[in-house]
């Protein structure tokens, strides 16, 4: 097989893992307002994504590498072409990148409020404008010899790629929507899957709108298969939220987000970047590929890497498998207020004591709350306890014996 | 008369603000990863709870810059193509495997266990969770190594063939590609660098809370630790900015004669240590010259011949044609001596500092500790000096004797569309420049945090978790 189109297709791999990936904390970015009703919520849907953002984003860096070291051509076209859109993009990964490590280094609410909005417009953009970029790919925009875009800025914002937009944007708020309620526990969890019900409708109709328009107008029998198989996908996520098998909403979820791609990709095939203007100027896998001997290195290099990358992430998710409660933040900053607290008093008594307030104020009622809320949650999760799985018993037992314990930080 | 629309200008004033901008975290970055990874060694070695309290600490500083290193370096490989889409293609055969490589080998490997790693105190063993840093530390690293390989191809073009159909560059040795001579001086003067930032952090962070007599326990072997720090670094600096000045006379003896402002080709050529000259650069007022440094520098020998300005424009305008190629040489002249001198300034630091804490003192002066204080953020300034001088000391080639700068900017981009960015980054960048920058003050002044108390049966410190 020829490399240039193996390399193709490990491009659709690459940006398959950042939009399965990126995707659902994009979705669980974008869900905070509506399902993040007091602060500790947030930080509970915040701390899931916590570890892993970051690895889920550099997915992006490496897909745009191996685009600009395996088709310099489409890479050059792509990203100057798209300038404007991609410069949200960026900017909108850039105030949410921070505001994930921010967000958390100060108390006050208006400062956590301001970063909170940071994430969620910074989680929406991206979702929205990545569809917009692929379907325009696959739509076909105007390139001149050079293979230089002349489209303009409003040529890109056309029904059909808002409508790709639309449709990523939904299927990663979903997405994260059914992975926060996979990872939450009690009545946050029970209202990230009742979201996920109500997202989960429009999202069917939405990307069924999109799937069928790329079949009808710029598909193959390939990508009609694939773009059915999607739309059984996500229709079995939605039955297996509904049914509360969040496991099986999340690989499906996954699933039809790979398959979804995998379409647009096919529908592009053997074009990268075809010219909707004159086909001679089109950008194909032959004409914007590299010599065979950098495909061979990047071969190479991404045979002996890739499985080894895929090994240690697959073990982070593993070690951050539990979901995340609010008793464990509670618990962690109880232990960090006692810290400032012991060190403030030796510095500077005056001082301490304003610290210690303004770090234990948060505490006492709320934490009560939320343990009592986690309490009763867990309950609820014992009734459910038939098939509950092991790591829930674990949660269940360390929430009861937090009961034990007098509430952090009073 | 200046055209504000001009995407050429706008796209370089773009690339530079935003490099030297990303270039203000990834010293620490890389530096404070390698730090913190020996502070958390000592704890694991030890059990004494100051190396912890240090490992937490600088662990702190450490992730308020790590976020903003991270989302300013996706800028800057996507502005490759979105500004200099021309330079992409005729690049981006050879240039394209190192970044590439950066992303699958380095960049996975740093965002992958820093999650491990500021999230896992209680969910790994402490061994491995020791590991997760060193893993940090060494992806940061040869991150470092891919991206200057792939610098070096611009400044010293090794390893390619041209394709005059395809009109660009075409690899044919990836391995000659990564052992580019320029790279491998470039590399180990880069990383001592960053080490000497990250030293620099310590010592003025240390001596803040020193001078005001708080946190003695943790501060002082913190102190003794980036003045050794910045000697070491900094000497190994000085050794491989040596190596890489030798390696550039050889590939681009434009950049040396512009460091020097060296017109005319001299033996024996005097090194000027300041020069007061007329604005246009022209006639020399007044300097302070070392006789043969400049030779010693370029060539090992104090009797060498360096060549200057006027004659290797001459030589280029016979091997490229007519045109100027000469950088903008006060740029080079001033970056160059600050670049030396501030990291002179460092080493002295670390001497005098050492001495004066020899066997446990503490110098009384205050001065002492107001001079100290200011280590850290001249040492950034020296680093963001020396990527003055070896990018603008290139100019104005892009990729040096292939592809002038002007040559490779993106012809779709309109000016109006660069200038909105430029605007739109400046502002962004501004506005968490401050941010961050009081965010880190806040870290630095509240000082290390007490520990938990230890188990009372094993006299084991639990360290505490860390949620968002």
């Amino acid at each position: 097989m020829d490399l240039s189109i193996l390399w193709f297709w490990i491009i659709a791999v690459l940006f398959i893992g950042y939009f399965v990936l990126d995707g659902f904390d994009f979705g669980v970015g974008m869900s905070l307002p509506f399902l993040g009703r007091k602060d500790v919520d947030r930080r509970v849907l915040i701390n899931t994504i916590g570890p892993v953002w970051d690895l889920n984003e550099t997915w992006v860096i490496v897909a745009g590498a191996a685009l600009f070291a395996a088709f310099p051509e489409w890479y050059a076209t792509l990203f100057s072409g798209f300038y404007l859109p991609l410069l949200l993009i960026l900017l909108a990964l850039i105030v949410r990148g921070v505001s994930f490590e921010y967000r958390h280094q100060r108390p006050e609410s208006h400062w956590k409020k301001w970063f909170d909005g940071m994430i969620v417009v910074g989680s929406a953009v991206p979702s929205l404008l990545w569809g917009v970029a692929f379907a325009n790919i696959v739509r076909g925009v105007p390139l001149d010899a050079n293979h230089d875009y002349i489209g303009g800025f409003f040529n890109l914002l056309n029904p059909y790629a808002l409508l790709g937009g639309v449709t990523t944007l939904m299927l990663f708020f979903t997405h994260g929507v059914i992975f926060a309620s996979l990872k939450t526990t009690g009545d946050l969890r029970a209202r990230a899957r009742a979201l996920a019900v109500k997202a989960g409708v429009i999202t069917i109709v939405v990307a069924a709108v999109f799937l069928a328009w790329t079949v009808i107008s710029f598909g193959t029998s390939v990508t009609a298969v694939l773009a059915a198989v999607a739309a059984v996908a996500l229709i079995g996520a939605f039955l297996a939220n509904l049914r509360g098998a969040e496991g099986w909403a999340f690989t499906l979820m996954a699933l039809t987000i790979a398959l979804a791609v995998l379409a647009l990709f096919s529908a592009l095939f053997p074009n990268v970047m075809p010219a909707s203007n004159d086909p001679a100027n089109s950008l194909t896998i032959e004409n914007a590929s590299s010599t065979p001997y950098t495909l061979q290195v990047m071969t190479w290099t991404a045979a002996i890497s890739m499985p080894l990358v895929l090994l240690y992430q697959g073990w982070t998710y593993w070690v951050f498998r539990k979901r995340v409660t609010g008793a464990y933040i509670e618990k962690a900053d109880g232990a960090r207020a006692d810290g400032a607290r012991a060190d403030g008093a030796r510095a500077d008594g005056a001082r301490a004591s304003r610290r210690s307030s303004s770090v234990g104020s948060l505490n006492p009622q709320d934490s009560a709350l939320t343990l009592a809320e986690g309490l009763r949650s867990d309950h609820l999760a014992a009734e459910q306890a038939v098939t509950a799985s092991g790591d829930d018993m674990d949660e269940l037992d360390a929430g009861l014996n937090q009961v034990d314990a007098p509430p952090a930080g009073s | 008369m200046v055209d504000w629309l001009d995407p050429l200008l706008l796209a370089r004033w773009q690339f530079g603000l935003t490099t030297i901008y990303h270039f203000l975290f990834v010293p620490l970055t890389i530096g404070l990863a390698f730090t913190v990874a020996i502070f958390q060694t000592m704890w694991v070695r030890t059990d004494h709870a100051k190396y912890l309290q240090l490992t937490k600490f600088f662990g702190t500083i450490f992730l308020i810059n790590f976020a903003m290193g991270v989302v300013t370096g996706i800028v800057q490989e996507f502005q490759f193509g979105m500004n200099w889409s021309d330079y992409s293609r005729f690049v981006g055969d050879v240039f394209g495997a190192p970044l590439a490589f950066e992303g699958i080998l380095a960049f996975f490997l740093e965002a992958t266990f820093i999650g491990l790693w500021i999230f896992g105190w209680d969910k790994l063993p402490r061994g491995i969770h020791l590991a997760c840093i060193w893993i940090v530390s060494a992806g940061s690293i040869a991150s470092a190594y891919f991206i200057i390989a792939a610098n070096a191809f611009m400044q010293n073009p090794i390893a390619f063939q041209m394709n005059e159909e395809k009109g660009r560059a075409e690899l044919t040795s990836i391995g000659e590609l990564l052992a580019n001579p320029i790279a491998l001086a470039a590399f180990p003067h880069t990383i001592f660098a960053c080490f000497m930032v990250s030293a620099g952090l310590i010592i003025t962070v240390a001596a803040w809370h020193l001078a005001r007599n708080q946190h003695l326990e943790t501060m002082r072997p913190a102190l003794k630790f980036g003045l050794w720090m910045m000697l070491i670094a900094g000497v190994a600096t000085t050794f491989f900015g040596d190596q890489l000045s030798l390696a550039m006379v050889e590939a681009q003896p434009m950049k040396m004669a512009a460091a020097e402002a060296l017109y005319h080709t001299t033996a024996g050529a005097s090194f000027s240590v300041f020069t007061l000259g007329t604005p246009d650069g022209v006639h020399e007022l007044f300097s302070i010259r070392v006789p043969h440094l400049l030779s010693f520098l370029s060539t090992h020998d104090f009797f060498g011949t360096v060549e200057g300005i006027n004659n290797l424009q001459d030589q280029y305008q016979t091997l490229y044609g007519p045109g100027d190629y000469t950088p903008i040489i006060w740029v080079t002249y001033w970056s160059f001596r600050w670049m030396i001198g501030l990291g002179m300034i460092h080493m002295l630091v670390a001497v005098v500092g050492l001495w004066l804490t020899r066997k446990g003192r503490m110098p009384a002066n205050p001065w002492v500790w107001r001079a100290a204080v200011w280590a850290f953020p001249a040492s950034l300034a020296a680093m963001t000096m020396g990527w003055i001088f070896t990018e603008m000391g290139r100019q104005p080639w892009l990729v040096f004797g292939l592809l002038k700068t002007a040559d490779g900017v993106s012809p779709g981009v309109s000016g109006l569309e660069v200038l909105i960015s430029l605007i739109a980054f400046t502002l962004v960048y501004g506005i968490l420049a401050v941010v961050e920058f009081k965010l880190i003050v806040r870290a630095v002044k509240k000082g290390p945090d007490d520990l938990p108390a230890p188990d009372p049966e094993t006299g084991v410190v639990t360290p505490r978790v860390t949620v968002y």
